[in-house]
């Protein structure tokens, strides 16, 4: 694809808006429709049209397996995490009221930021490294 | 009488629009040898599984579930997070079977069932 | 269809005309999971594996009467079995009143987060959504085992590759 000039300078100026519209969707997603899920997916698209038209090498520059993988861990660690959390804190597994307990509605909106912060990087982590991998099964 | 059916016709086509979906996913189960293809039924059947859910949870007159001023009536918000999961969790099934196709050519040069089951029995 | 590609493309745009019509039954969530999900990621991984596999299928031999006898009797079970259904938007269906819809309501206060389904999704059912990301996890993690590392082809004419 190195030769399509439109695709290159296109997809280039999409590409920020690709990734931000992605945050957006990842933090905005207690007021409007969007949460960890989406985001992750909406990310994880933004680096498989960056190797679509770039090539899979300058992902592996941007996002290295070895990071990649790491994310998928880390997501489910901040989840489980938050759980582990709270029980400290004096609740129970995922109970977010202990977050802050004058205001347990105030704990309920870290809790969920936080739990959807990794969701979002666990399923965008696996999404990208299912797609390198994918993708780099061909020339192995 | 002709009222009755009509009624119950409007009341329950979306049911029916999901079975005749999930039946065309099951049908390419079923019926086709090639790996891939069978991938795309089961992805077909999945989906009619998930507009099913959504239309248990539609409620007449009622807007998404975002609480706002002078809103009364919601949909159901419940299908909606069911399904939400259940997408992204397909997906990644998915993968898995696409990632077994692709070690199953591998292994075999063909992802056609037949073929695959003949060189089984050569053996 | 004997072509492949036209085949995932199509269940893309099959994925994509259902993302519309959750839309319109009052699923934005859902929707743009679908679209996102359905008509970009899986399309585009089904034609890396048509990439990494062959484009063309081979014809069907086998007549397809009795799948579509086995598909045509279980169609017609399930129809017969939503005659008893609640008919489509019904307020009063079991569906749309347990547990009781004003838990919605409940949840602005109890939670401050004016869109339900993420609230539901992240604090109600924590534990279930930790599950769901678990197995995300699990089939990464899966994809990775099975096509990391290199490619090992059959040497012609030999079998030692294929475990028994």
């Amino acid at each position: 694809m190195t030769d399509h000039t439109i695709l290159r300078v296109v997809s280039k100026l999409l590409l920020p808006y690709v990734l931000l519209f992605a945050l957006y969707v990842q933090f905005h997603g207690d007021y409007g429709p969007g949460g960890g899920f989406q985001a992750g997916v909406i990310f994880a698209a933004g680096f498989v049209l960056y190797g679509l038209i770039f090539g899979l090498t300058a992902v592996r520059r941007v996002a290295p397996a070895r990071m990649i993988e790491l994310v998928i861990a880390t997501g489910v660690l901040v989840y489980a995490g938050t759980g582990v959390a709270t029980m400290l804190m004096g609740g129970n597994f995922l109970d977010y009221d202990a977050l802050n307990a004058a205001h347990p509605s105030t704990g309920q909106h870290y809790g969920i930021l936080v739990v959807e912060l990794g969701v979002g990087m666990t399923v965008a982590a696996v999404m990208i490294a299912v797609y390198s991998t994918f993708a780099g099964r061909g020339r192995a | 009488m002709t009222e009755t059916v009509l009624d119950t016709v409007l009341g329950l086509y979306n049911y029916w629009v999901v079975i005749f979906l999930m039946m065309t996913g099951f049908y390419i189960v079923i019926a086709r040898g090639n790996l891939i293809k069978k991938v795309i039924g089961l992805n077909i059947f999945q989906a009619s599984v998930f507009l099913f859910y959504i239309t248990v949870g539609k409620v007449s007159g009622g807007t998404a579930p975002i609480t706002a001023e002078g809103l009364e009536v919601y949909s159901n918000p419940l299908p909606s997070v069911l399904i939400l999961t259940a997408i992204v969790v397909g997906v990644a099934t998915t993968s898995v079977a696409l990632s077994l196709v692709v070690r199953i050519r591998e292994a075999y040069e063909t992802i056609e069932e037949d073929e695959i089951y003949a060189q089984d029995e050569a053996r | 269809m004997r072509g492949l590609f036209a085949a995932v493309m199509l269940m893309g745009i099959y994925s994509f005309l259902g993302a519309s019509w959750m839309l319109l039954l009052d699923a934005p969530d859902v929707a743009f999971t679908e679209a996102s999900v359905g008509a970009g990621v899986s399309t585009i991984l089904a034609l890396a594996t048509l990439a990494l596999t062959t484009r063309k299928a081979k014809t069907p031999v086998r007549r397809p009467a009795l799948p579509l006898l086995i598909v045509a009797v279980t169609g017609a079970a399930l129809v017969y079995g939503t005659l008893d259904m609640p008919h489509f938007g019904d307020p009063e269906a079991p569906a749309s009143n347990y547990p009781h819809p004003s838990y919605v309501e409940r949840t602005e206060h109890d939670i401050h987060v004016p869109n339900v389904v993420t609230a539901v999704l992240a604090s109600y059912r924590g534990y279930d959504t930790l599950g769901e990301t678990v197995v995300i996890f699990t089939a990464g993690i899966a994809v990775l085992v099975l096509l990391r590392g290199s490619r090992k082809r059959r040497p012609p004419g030999g079998e030692g590759e294929r475990a028994p």
